[in-house]
């Protein structure tokens, strides 16, 4: 009953984000700025994530495959697939979660509960489109561009700890990752992230727009943002893993 | 002018508004007064469409405002200016950009017609050379006239103030009430504030509403408020001693 109201609510409230805008001009301002919130900032935790990720998984792989049986090129053609399947899509979509979902629900949390959404609505505004829309298309137009540097950096992560290291030899480390590539597993991480990207935009601002009451409840939606964008997250993962690998 | 004809407003069972009906006047300073808790920021929030009354109806100079679509609406609330209990202002914006925002929104103005505009209403509120300063660089009082010049900035033809002086000194207060007051008739708008601050309806009402427990209760002129026999209004008005010396030296 209660999941069936904020599922309806959500849906409705996505019919009033996708109305056409009153003026492009300004829309088109709020979305570069949003282009800056959600991904230029997120640079560095993504960045960050990913080179650490990427040698901690070639170092585990290197040093958990003892059977003599397999060439040790497996070692980077494994931290390739893991990151660029797995990795990059979906932990660092649980990051943003995190980091863009609860910037995005207490901003709106914050309007709300100072009526400054009502503000809004009172001048005529389409508020929800006004204030989601530049946040969703920015966030499903930036945030594979994170994923794709991400997925740079966890494979220069891995060969980096193999310099460092000397577990793999670089050449080997280099073959590995070029070995059996196929650009369809970028394109299945792509589509992932198109999905998270909206998931986190969206249902962030879902629960920042409706938030009620005080600013207690502001710090309550902005986990429930996070809590709730993260679930859809792991749930969906699930779904499309299963719809197009298998 | 707003009329509003048999309102009535519940939230699930707790009825807040009983039945409400009343003429705001052009050119005047109508007042909802009250207790907190008695309805009055419903009532302005259903006059203007951010809730819905179960019952009744709303005309703005004629127009039946409950029927509209959203399009419809947008076109009276383009009319409508707001002063929220809270200021509400954009926290992310300068006040310049506060002020201009009805203006980049709904008027086809150039960036510099929109700026001398904004000038305009920032000086008509007393807060020239503010104009790069964030909402949260401001004091209560200094948002609160950020807020009006906001609201003026489109020209309406109608006014909510809701409690324009709550959390304010009380000289501030009389400024921000000449202020509106001054509006008022300069624009001739239909100007409704809501208050619960006797000094207020004295300064400035013309057109007064006494809500009690969601019903309304009384209305008249200010002259009428003193006088009124009623057990609940002068209850209300007389509840300071200020008050209660002023209606000494009128007796
Ligand atoms: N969104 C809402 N949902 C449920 N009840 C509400 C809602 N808004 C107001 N109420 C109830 O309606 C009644 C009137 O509230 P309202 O805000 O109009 O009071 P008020 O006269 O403006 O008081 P104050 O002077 O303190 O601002 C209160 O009992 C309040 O609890
Ligand atoms: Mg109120």
């Amino acid at each position: 009953m209660n999941l069936a109201y904020h599922i309806g609510r959500y849906f409705m409230l996505l019919g009033r984000v996708f109305r056409r805008p009153e003026k492009m001009a300004i829309y088109r301002r709020q979305f570069v700025q949003e282009v800056d919130k959600i991904g230029i900032s997120s640079l560095g935790i993504v960045a960050l994530m990913s080179v650490f990720m990427g040698a901690v998984i070639t170092l585990q792989t290197a040093s958990n495959m003892e059977s003599p049986l397999l060439p040790s090129y497996t070692v980077g053609f494994i931290t390739r697939q893991s990151i660029i399947l797995e990795f990059s899509p979906t932990m660092i979509a649980l990051i943003l979660a995190g980091k863009v979902g609860s910037n995005i629900a207490s901003e709106l949390g914050t309007m709300r509960v100072t009526e400054q959404i009502d503000a809004l609505d009172i001048m005529g505004v389409n508020s929800a489109g006004f204030l989601i829309l530049p946040k969703v298309l920015a966030g499903v137009f930036i945030i594979p561009f994170l994923i794709v540097i991400s997925m740079f950096l966890g494979v220069f992560g891995g060969w980096f700890i193999c310099i460092v290291t000397g577990i793999v030899t670089s050449n080997e480390y280099i073959h590995g990752i070029q070995y059996d590539f196929r650009q369809f597993h970028v394109y299945y991480g792509l589509i992932k992230t198109l999905v998270f990207a909206f998931i986190i935009t969206s249902v962030s601002s879902y629960q920042g727009y409706y938030a009620k009451g005080s600013a207690l409840e502001v710090g309550k939606s902005s986990t429930q943002a996070v809590v709730y964008s993260s679930i859809l997250i792991l749930v969906l993962n699930y779904i499309i893993t299963q719809l197009v690998l298998i | 002018m707003i009329s509003i004809e048999h309102i009535s407003k519940s939230f699930g069972e707790t009825k807040v508004l009983k039945d409400i009906s009343f003429d705001f006047q052009q050119g005047k300073v109508n007042m909802i007064i009250g207790q907190s808790g008695s309805g009055k920021s419903v009532l302005a929030k259903c006059i203007v469409g951010l809730h819905t009354p179960e019952k009744g109806r709303i005309l703005y100079d004629g127009q039946d405002f409950i029927p509209m679509n959203s399009r419809e609406r947008i076109e009276i609330r383009k009319h409508i200016g707001m002063l929220f209990q809270a200021s509400a202002l954009f926290d992310s914006m300068t006040v310049e950009e506060n002020v201009m925002f009805p203006l980049t929104m709904f008027s086809d103005m150039k960036k510099e017609e929109m700026l001398k505009r904004a000038n305009e209403c920032l000086e008509r509120v007393n807060l020239s050379g503010k104009n790069k300063l964030y909402p949260a660089e401001t004091s209560g009082g200094m948002q609160k006239r950020i807020a009006i010049a906001r609201a003026i900035a489109m020209k309406p033809k109608y006014l909510f103030c809701d409690e324009p002086n709550s959390g304010l000194d009380p000289q501030t207060s009389i400024v921000i009430d000449n202020l509106i007051k001054d509006l008022t008739t300069e624009m001739n708008i239909t100007t409704i504030v809501i208050s619960h601050d006797m000094n207020s309806v004295i300064e400035i009402g013309d057109h007064i509403m006494f809500l009690y427990g969601g019903e309304k209760w009384w209305e008249g002129d200010k002259k009428d408020i003193l006088r009124a026999e009623n057990k609940e209004l002068t209850d209300f008005v007389y509840a300071s001693k200020f008050m209660r010396n002023l209606k000494e030296k009128l007796a």
